[in-house]
């Protein structure tokens, strides 16, 4: 199918009611949003096939302005919250959009373990390094010494690799990109949707109104220019020497492996618990899907 | 019910509310182990899968309560079950199945607290808690058993309340009532009995998610059929929308607050016991009207006229029978495994005057009150 970007717009948005959005003029998560229909589109995904789940914050607020199955729960919860929906719908998409803040602070526990659990959800992850909602506290990934309204004298928590943290914890498909690199977020997304597994991105944003403007690091456009500098390639970080290195933030996958997925390791637990003769007709609706039937989307 | 195949088994009452559950429909639970909650989640991880639903084991209880809400909004009907501590980590999220009408269910078996406390030992102190937990005014159905019998009946109870209201039921048992077996005859369950959510036969565009009819079984869509809804813990519209708009706050408050004012006698059911030419009265819930129980028949064998009020449904709590039975009691005694949760409430809905009338009966060492303990007060105050 021939695509037309307009047409997405037009499809993929809740656009009657509920614009203008909250987010400050600058901000990344209408980058970030437009690469995730672009990428929704791509994959030729059913609307009505799609759980978009959040959190709390800037871009948690995300799923309300989609033509989606919205669900926006409770600060750091989103995780949790699309486990049960995968679980109880595996035939549909489940797209978690979450914050630094939301997804590893409060609802950090949620991460790992559903990275540990390799359940087959999407989780994009926009860090702009600060709680930006509530009006500019510092995050677990507010770089060291920055200013924040809660860091007053410079920011001394040292801060946590979302990557790195996934990685570690089971994640069978990591990448980070930033909101500068436009086609390669949409393209991310993508493999993200199209791995099976647990998928984190990691997308490095610009908050120039409120982190931005804390810690003088300029004008919205000032801020992306920094990016396309800053946040580069893999390849090229890797052959960087280490003191190098701390002033550079590295994109790309970082990881892409095969692994037992959950839902499917737990449909398959329900099959082989099915009496015998039953087995082509199990007893309810869960294991049915499970066999991959498609009438649940009727 | 119907009582066709009566089959005797010995059953422990945390079975009983995992087969209730499942002769309820239940499909999803997700749970974290904690004492003496634990064996719920036992059998239903056997069983579970071999009906075709699902278990899972969450990192904590507040993930718990979130993967069934989420499974729940996906159309599964869904349960957990937990303790005091893991309750206090699920009032947020109970919160949140309230405001946004997802049926879902949370099991607590009391045991002693606040805080660590007594982890193998019963209470009842959670009655408050179940009911004024959440921050903000929220609904409560909160249904107590006395019974291994009742534990199953009460838990299908429970998940029919949730999905004919959609909200978040809770079922109050005690550690005792909870690991406490007993020769039981199942009750065959009448499938007519069992209810599920209608769904909605109108096209996408017309859909309300909170339509304000004052009909609480309204038409609701689950996740991945077409209607594609906005579920939020925000102020919302009827569309599910947030909103900050005064009218429309409010009238989603009223409609939360109505599903249960408006439909009392549904929700609200007590037994009473011996009442009939009852001078004095207990009131009474769970383990301890058990011990009131058997203080009455003692009681009764001396010629002591004295009766029980025994609340099944304590949220709402129960006003009507309370001014019925007891506002001519001589005395009430309220025996309680807590520092006078029920005897407050009491109090409130029989006001000043009646005060000096209640006999308060408290034990919160981790023991249950002994049928001896009320009969001594039945002989002073009869």
């Amino acid at each position: 199918m021939k695509s037309i970007p307009l047409k997405r717009i037009h499809k993929f948005l809740r656009h009657k009611k509920k614009f203008p959005h909250v987010w400050c003029a600058g901000c990344s998560n209408g980058i970030v949003l437009g690469a995730t229909i672009r990428a929704i589109a791509d994959m030729g995904y059913e609307k009505d096939n799609i759980a978009m789940v959040s959190g709390i914050g800037c871009s948690s607020r995300m799923p309300v302005y989609v033509d989606f199955n919205t669900l926006h729960t409770l600060h750091g919860r989103a995780i949790a919250y699309a486990t049960g929906v995968k679980l109880a719908k595996p035939n549909m998409e489940v797209i978690v959009v979450t914050g630094d803040g939301d997804a590893t602070a409060i609802g950090g526990n949620h991460l790992i373990h559903a990275a540990r659990r390799n359940i087959n959800i999407t989780v994009i992850l926009v860090n702009n390094y600060i709680y930006g909602m509530t009006g500019g506290q510092y995050s677990p990934t507010t770089p060291l010494n920055d200013l924040s309204s809660t860091t007053p004298y410079g920011n001394m928590d040292p801060t946590f690799d979302i990557c790195e943290l996934a990685m570690g914890a089971g994640a069978s498909f990591v990448a980070r990109t930033s909101a500068y690199h436009v086609v390669e977020m949409q393209s991310f997304i993508k493999q993200a949707f199209e791995h099976k597994g647990f998928s984190l991105i990691e997308i490095i944003s610009a908050c120039p109104v409120i982190y931005g403007r804390m810690n003088k690091k300029g004008t919205a456009p000032e801020m992306m220019m920094w990016m396309k500098k800053n946040i580069i390639p893999n390849k090229a970080y890797e052959k960087l020497e280490p003191e190098e290195q701390e002033s550079k933030i590295s994109r790309g996958v970082l990881r892409k492996i095969e692994k037992p997925e959950y839902v499917e390791q737990y449909s398959k637990l329900i099959t082989s618990l099915q009496p015998k003769e039953e087995k082509s007709e199990p007893k309810d609706s869960t294991a049915k899907r499970a066999e991959g039937e498609k009438n649940d989307n009727k | 019910m119907q009582t066709q195949e009566p089959k005797r088994i010995l059953l422990q009452g945390n079975e009983a509310i995992a087969l209730g559950a499942l002769d309820a429909g239940l499909n999803f639970f997700a749970g974290y182990p904690i004492t003496p909650s634990t064996e719920i989640a036992e059998i239903l991880a056997r069983e579970l899968p071999k009906r075709g639903g699902v278990f899972i084991q969450m990192e904590d209880e507040i993930a718990s309560i979130s993967a069934i809400i989420g499974a729940s909004i996906a159309g599964s009907k869904v349960m957990t079950a937990t303790s005091g501590p893991g309750f206090s980590l699920m009032l947020e999220g109970m919160g949140y199945a309230k405001i946004t009408e997802t049926p879902c269910v949370v099991v607590n078996v009391m045991r002693g607290g606040p805080s660590t406390g007594l982890p193998t030992s019963p209470s009842q102190s959670d009655i408050m808690q179940a009911r004024w937990g959440n921050h903000g005014d929220a609904p409560a159905i909160v249904l107590y058993p006395d019974s291994v019998l009742e534990s199953y009946q009460l838990t299908i109870r429970a998940i029919n309340l949730a999905e004919k209201y959609r909200t978040c039921v809770v079922l109050l048992t005690d550690e005792v009532l909870g690991h406490m077996r007993r020769a039981v005859t199942l009750p065959k369950i009448n499938p007519g009995r069992i209810i599920h959510r209608i769904k909605p036969n109108v096209p996408p565009e017309w859909y309300k998610h909170y339509e304000d009819i004052t009909k609480y079984r309204t038409p609701v869509a689950s996740f991945g059929e077409g209607y594609r809804f906005h579920v939020t813990g925000l102020s919302h519209d009827q569309y599910g929308f947030p909103t900050n708009k005064a009218e429309e706050t409010k009238a989603m408050m009223t409609r939360l607050k109505k599903k249960i004012t408006h439909h009392i006698d549904d929700l609200v059911q007590v037994e009473a016991f011996e009442m009939e030419d009852a001078r004095v009265a207990i009131f009474a819930a769970g383990i301890s009207s058990r011990s009131a129980k058997a203080a009455i028949k003692m009681a009764r064998k001396s010629g002591r006229k004295i009766g029980l009020l025994r609340p099944l449904t304590i949220w709402p709590f129960p006003d009507d029978a309370v001014k019925k039975y007891l506002r001519d009691m001589k005395a009430i005694i309220v025996p309680e495994l807590n520092q006078g949760q029920l005897s407050l409430e009491l109090k409130r809905v029989l006001g000043n005057k009646k005060t000096r009338k209640i006999i308060e009966l408290q034990r919160y060492d981790g023991n249950t009150i002994s049928p001896a303990e009320i009969l001594e007060i039945i002989k002073e105050v009869h």
